[in-house]
């Protein structure tokens, strides 16, 4: 949270410094300028064009991909691929498209971004507020897990989803999920309940309030800008997640990513590499959309899981 | 409940002490049910989990998990096995590489968008968006743009360029850049933002006494800069470096191992093991392994950074 901190907290300080130093009118063509806009340029070509190929190619007829210029904007723009990747592409035998993967990783996401958040929210604000003995190890032991490869945790995992009768189902991935975010989102509220002022929590418990009421009704309403991060690193991380989708959901159930995974590499007869593209250009649609709507949240969020540890 | 924990906290304070076990169950009740979830995750997962990974990778477990303890068997079986020790080989070179590459990169584009530059939010959304993508849609896009035929390549010798030539992704020697390539576009600018929050953090005295005393940009950024972003820096290293010991989904999409075993990766090995190979115990030593190069990673951070008191900048 410091680094957030220092992020937003910063930038209107060093503008500020260049404003007293006084305005120098110099001219923007120096020489260093070139070489800077030039070196942020090259690197922004690298970074947009596999958009640019991706939205390109699924706009595309099979032949005009074929006659083989990927930089060319499409002759006569189509979504044709777009429709197919939607609603027939096949993966071997079942010609289902990607409508049905988009559902799962709908029906896998917004519940276990809801419950991890719920949990890690409740989390953070025991350890802050109702801290008990053992309750910072707990913690310590939590974020120092969050390093362990979950390859590690992988097999044990089946065993239990297995015993409790729930491997293969969406239930079993949202509780991977949930797990899994844990350790990070729990960091985010814990220190975000730590920089509240405390005097509020000890009124509040003076009043006679309880656990529930005061987290409910005092912390809640003041966590707002904590909980769009969270929710921001929750429906990003969830929807690009390909192993535990792939290991915990069941066939029925996969998610976007391992259909699309399925589409592009494991299809018979001649790859159709516009359908490819409009596939994976759809897949990525949804945390592209998050990226663009949430802005300078984003980078919070990116930021605050950074500081993890 | 929530009376209970007033009374039990206000009964502690007046010294009339409650036994042992009402003071582990009872006190602060509410706060310890709601804890449970996170307190099964640590006991149950992170510790419970990883310690019968550790002692099943000692057993001779084939199909299922048994309990029949053969010593270091399976890992001797795993450094005798090419495609682990290719794995291994690849991790360390990519590891390496992209360590090295994603630190410079993120820190030279730092540098650059902190210098007081135009379209400052623009650059820094382009660099940024690949992040948002999963390794999936990042390994498919390379892909296509990498594809011999019809990719980069074939556009490039149609348009009269003959002898270009990027069959990266087909070549055994070259895959591993083709995965460089690929995931220095999803990770370095995410490094590029961790770098910033650093550089920002610098206090703007420090430069006006270094251009005071006349020392060169590129010399404050060297010798004084970098050494007080330390703390980002070790965050960086850590980060980046568990994420790339976990380094699977990219190489599934990208490569998928291939061609041949050139681009496979301990985590494709273990999960190929313990889900399609029959060989459980082979995927357990080599998940081992793979938590025993994180701790080596994390033991000397977590030593510098909590370790030694007062240490800590």
């Amino acid at each position: 949270m410091s680094q957030t901190a220092t992020i937003s907290g910063s930038a209107p300080a060093t503008s500020g410094a260049v404003e007293a130093r006084g305005p120098k009118p110099k001219p923007f063509f120096t020489p260093r300028k070139i070489i800077i806009y030039s070196v942020l340029v090259f690197f922004s070509l690298y970074y947009l064009f596999p958009l640019y190929v991706m939205v390109v190619t699924s706009l595309k007829t099979m032949p005009e991909v074929r006659f083989g210029n990927i930089f060319a904007l499409p002759q006569a723009p189509n979504f044709d691929a777009w429709v197919k990747a939607w609603t027939s592409a096949c993966t071997g035998l079942n010609c289902q498209g990607l409508s049905p993967g988009f559902w799962n990783s709908v029906k896998i996401t917004i519940p276990s971004t809801i419950v991890s958040i719920f949990i890690a929210a409740v989390n953070g604000y025991a350890l802050i507020n109702w801290r008990f003995k053992g309750s910072e190890i707990f913690f310590a032991i939590l974020i120092f897990g969050s390093f362990i490869p979950y390859q590690v945790m992988l097999y044990p995992l089946v065993m239990i989803t297995r015993d409790l009768g729930i491997f293969g189902t969406l239930q079993a991935v949202i509780i991977i999920h949930t797990v899994f975010g844990m350790p990070i989102l729990t960091l985010l509220f814990r220190n975000y309940f730590a920089s509240l002022p405390q005097e509020l929590f000890k009124a509040a418990r003076v009043d006679g309030a309880g656990f529930w009421r005061i987290f409910f009704e005092i912390m809640l309403p003041m966590s707002l800008p904590i909980f769009v991060v969270a929710l921001i690193l929750q429906i990003t991380g969830i929807w690009n997640d390909f192993l535990f989708g792939v290991v915990f959901a069941g066939t029925q159930n996969y998610p976007m990513t391992v259909q699309l995974n399925n589409i592009v590499n494991s299809a018979q007869g001649t790859p159709e590499y516009n359908v490819n593209m409009a596939a994976t250009v759809l897949t990525g649609l949804v945390p592209l959309t998050v990226y663009f709507i949430s802005g300078k949240w984003f980078v919070r969020g990116v930021a605050a899981g950074a500081v993890k540890g | 409940m929530a009376d209970t924990a007033v009374r039990m906290e206000t009964g502690e304070r007046t010294s009339t002490r409650p036994g042992f076990l009402s003071r582990i169950f009872l006190h602060n009740l509410p706060a310890k049910i709601a804890a449970l979830p996170m307190v099964l995750t640590v006991l149950v997962v992170f510790v419970g989990c990883t310690i019968w990974t550790v002692y099943y990778s000692f057993t001779n477990s084939r199909l299922l998990p048994r309990n029949e303890f053969v010593g270091v068997e399976q890992y001797e079986r795993l450094f005798a096995t090419s495609r682990w020790n290719v794995s291994i080989t690849n991790l360390i070179a990519y590891g390496l590489m992209s360590l090295v590459f994603t630190l410079v990169i993120g820190f030279i584009l730092a540098v650059l968008i902190d210098q007081k530059i135009r379209f400052e939010s623009a650059f820094r959304t382009i660099m940024l968006y690949p992040f948002a993508l999963s390794f999936i849609v990042t390994g498919l896009v390379w892909q296509w743009i990498m594809n011999p035929t019809l990719g980069l390549q074939g556009t490039l010798r149609n348009m009269g360029w003959e002898g270009f030539s990027f069959d990266w992704i087909a070549n055994p020697k070259m895959v591993l850049f083709a995965l460089l390539i690929a995931g220095l576009w999803h990770g370095t600018g995410f490094c590029m933002v961790l770098m910033l929050a650093g550089l920002r953090g610098v206090d703007e005295e420090i430069w006006k006494a270094a251009r005071v005393d006349g020392i060169p940009t590129w010399r404050t950024y060297v010798s004084i800069v970098i050494p007080m972003m330390r703390g980002v820096m070790v965050t960086a290293v850590v980060i980046i470096g568990s994420g790339i010991v976990r380094l699977y989904d990219l190489v599934v999409a990208l490569t998928n191992g291939g061609p041949g075993i050139s681009s496979e990766v301990p985590a494709k090995y273990v999960f190929n093991y313990m889900f399609s190979g029959g060989n459980i115990g082979q995927g357990l030593a080599g998940a081992t392994m793979m938590l025993l190069t994180v701790l080596i990673i994390m033991i000397p951070w977590a030593y510098l950074e909590y370790g030694g008191k007062g240490r800590r900048s």
